[in-house]
């Protein structure tokens, strides 16, 4: 019973970051009917936000000690955060939880850089075919990949949690079983209710505004609520922007579970594609749906025990049940008929 | 094919000439070494199979390059089990390859449009990640697939001991090289090379042949309009299944070329990017073309030969007529678009063809073509006109 549990909460963070990818997506996909490949690229810009972020806010000062010198008779620097001289232990504190504070910077950048994306590019490719869609995309983040590239290397920069979330919680001793049967790592958790939190929003966003319920109007039928009279393409802009800062966020915040380097994007783009086939082209809760059915199969898939019945089953199982899902209901587990079929 | 009166056989005899003569010509472009060579005809093959299939039917495949890992893993085992001889390793790289596409497009083809591409971009990846995990047995997993000092080749007789042998056609080494000077050039003539020209050439000769086919005009209708089909009672689905399976083979062929180049094979070939890689090629020469996927082939792997070779203090060098603080600034920023980052170039590149060429560098020759005609004769503006149409239709289908 421990063990299902660990396999379920091994899976949730993964299935957490698959279904805001997945979320963002069909978001696009919905509203402006355009297949994004550089959606795993915004993924992996939003990553390299809170590396930034990082290397900004931890700039130090050097300075000589006069007094004490090192091994080799030179004076022994002394090395400041420049941050900590300003603000005192604010800037310690900040430094400290850099990749939280990072989300701040991230929505505004992600944000721009979602609507440029769209007014600059996006946006001549509607009534295009799909094939063409998908290759510009796709074009677009194999260049943000390499300019990613160039300015921060090909390795992968670790990017620390904070210290008070940066270790393993008890999460048996809650559900009832004896203390270390089900250890997991606290970033981890904090990840899931991050990811809740932003999904949530996002339904309560749509669901709740005025705007989200003309956006929905317009994911249903765009002509008739143009007819009303409505600016429907400036909404569904904001909706790019939207999807951009909600893919960027997940990158951001999946920076302490796995140090980003420029093709964690491409990485992901594969698997979130499957995700929203597999919740159905176009349904938001499908997509979410999806994702955390994925992530939670892939972990159960990892287990010795299943790995021995089936060998190399952990490495395909997404794409397996991608395959069955396509083959046997092709409009995906929560989606509508007929969308894209043609 | 062009809007122009080239008949078929003109083009196929113009078609060899060059590709004989490629040697020669690329000798004063720094390109004429038998690797970079090989490497255009056997990704010539490639696109060209690719291109059957996307360009004539329309369905985007995201997952190529799995037939083009299978073909070279065959060919290495033939060589490890029965022999050096070039022959039976393509030959079973082609049926294998074939078998494969014939499995996953059988399954493939059940869905269109961005569904097949998903579905086949999920084989792709299963048959990667299978390669480097369970099937290791076969694949030898990440080291990748390689000859053996003791491998049986039973067909083989004597052997030199304590040394690899090579790849041979009837005792013709692949990687023998002749160099003759022509015009103080260094011209290198390579068997392997020439070997994989032949092989290229009858591709392109099949691949001409489908496209003028009924075959060929059946694909293309199912491009154009697939629903119609249906309606008026054709199952498409077997012409699709043809289509899937020949680009398949072809995909075999050059992956048992490359096998035979250099005899070993990995797993990295079959990753998603690599399949990617044939669809760039594809788009970028001009799909739905006979020539556009070759010319893509080879620009891409020329500019990934050459711009990856630059380096910053290369790319100084050129700009050192400049004023000092110029020149620098404009070499740090070109510096940015070679050596490492010559994939940011290819990705702009693409992107600027799919945006404002999606006929690929063929309708941009053609534009030019019709620009400079159109300059010419002036008379002439009707005909002209029409011509243009005629080859913007092509594309168009």
């Amino acid at each position: 019973m421990g063990d299902i549990v660990l396999q379920i909460l091994n899976g949730l963070d993964k299935g957490s970051a698959y279904a805001l990818i997945a979320l963002g997506l069909t978001l696009i996909f919905g509203t402006l009917g355009v297949v994004n490949f550089a959606h795993g690229a915004l993924f992996m810009l939003g990553a390299f936000c809170t590396v930034t972020f990082n290397k900004l806010i931890s700039f130090q000062r050097v300075t000589l000690s006069e007094t004490e010198t090192t091994a080799w008779g030179s004076p022994l620097e002394i090395r400041e955060p420049v941050m900590e001289a300003w603000f005192g232990d604010f800037g310690l504190w900040l430094i400290d939880y850099s990749v939280l504070a990072s989300i701040v910077v991230a929505i505004p950048v992600m944000f721009i850089i979602g609507v440029v994306m769209e007014r600059g590019l996006i946006k001549h490719f509607y009534s295009r075919p799909h094939a063409e869609q998908i290759l510009v995309t796709f074009g677009l983040a194999i260049v943000l990949q390499e300019v990613i590239r160039t300015f921060f290397g090909a390795n992968p920069i670790p990017q620390p949690a904070p210290d008070a979330l940066r270790g393993m919680m008890d999460f048996g001793t809650l559900l009832g079983f004896e203390p270390g049967r089900v250890p997991y790592p606290t970033w981890r958790f904090v990840y899931f209710f991050f990811a809740a939190a932003i999904i949530g929003g996002v339904f309560a966003f749509l669901q709740f505004t005025t705007f989200g319920m003309v956006v929905r109007a317009g994911m249903a039928d765009r002509e008739t609520v143009g007819l009303l009279g409505i600016d429907i393409d400036k909404r569904f802009t904001f909706m790019f922007g939207l999807a951009a800062t909600v893919a960027g966020l997940a990158g951001v915040m999946y920076t302490p579970i796995l140090s980003p380097d420029y093709h964690l994007g491409m990485d992901f783009l594969v698997l979130s594609f499957i995700v929203v086939v597999v919740g159905g082209m176009g349904s938001l809760p499908g997509a979410v749906a999806a994702g955390f059915l994925l992530g939670i199969l892939q972990s159960f898939a990892s287990m010795n025990e299943v790995k021995a019945l089936l060998p190399g089953i952990d490495q395909i199982i997404i794409y397996l049940v991608a395959v069955i899902i396509l083959l046997t209901r092709p409009r995906g587990l929560l989606g509508r008929a007929g969308v894209m079929e043609d | 094919m062009f809007g122009s009166k080239i008949s078929d056989s003109m083009l196929m005899i113009l078609f060899v000439i060059v590709v004989a003569l490629v040697p020669l010509l690329a000798a004063p472009f720094g390109a004429g070494y038998p690797a970079l060579m090989q490497f255009f005809a056997i990704f010539g093959i490639f696109a060209i199979g690719f291109n059957i299939l996307f360009g004539l039917t329309g369905y985007l495949s995201f997952g190529h390059a799995a037939f083009l890992g299978v073909g070279s893993y065959s060919a290495v085992w033939m060589f490890k089990l029965l022999s050096m001889n070039v022959l039976p390793a393509l030959f079973l790289s082609v049926i294998i390859a074939g078998l494969f596409a014939l499995v996953i497009g059988f399954v493939s083809l059940r869905r269109s449009g961005i569904y097949f591409s998903i579905l086949t971009l999920a084989f792709a990846q299963m048959s990667y990640k299978l390669a480097y995990s369970v099937l290791t047995p076969i694949t030898n997993g990440e080291t990748g697939l390689q000859l053996a000092l003791d491998d049986p080749r039973i067909l083989d007789g004597e052997r030199v001991a304590g040394q690899l042998p090579s790849p041979t056609f009837f005792g013709l080494d692949m990687n023998a090289t002749t160099d003759v000077a022509v015009l103080g050039m260094d011209v290198q003539l390579n068997v392997g090379y020439f070997f994989s020209a032949a092989f290229l050439v009858l591709a392109f000769w099949i691949a001409m042949r489908i496209f003028r086919s009924p075959f060929g005009l059946m694909l293309k209708a199912v491009k154009t309009n697939q629903n119609r089909l249906n309606y008026t009672g054709v199952n498409t689905r077997p012409y699709t299944l043809a289509a899937f399976v020949i680009s398949g083979m072809y995909a075999g062929l050059a992956g048992g070329l490359l096998a035979c180049m250099d005899p070993l094979a990995g797993a990295e070939r079959m990753v998603w990017t690599a399949s990617g890689e044939v669809v760039l090629m594809t788009i970028l020469g001009g799909a739905g073309t006979l020539l556009g996927p070759i010319i893509g082939a080879s620009v891409i792997k020329f500019a990934e030969a050459k711009l990856s070779k630059f380096n910053e203090n290369v790319v100084e060098a050129w700009f050192s007529f400049l004023p000092e603080g110029l020149g620098d600034s404009i070499a740090f920023v070109v510096a940015k678009f070679v050596g490492d980052g010559w994939h940011l170039t290819l990705g702009l590149v693409f992107m600027l063809v799919v945006t404002f060429l999606p006929g690929g560098l063929v309708e941009g020759a053609r534009r030019i073509g019709g620009y400079l005609g159109r300059r010419g004769h002036k008379g002439d503006l009707d005909k002209l006109g029409s011509n243009v149409q005629g080859g913007k239709s092509t594309t168009a289908e």
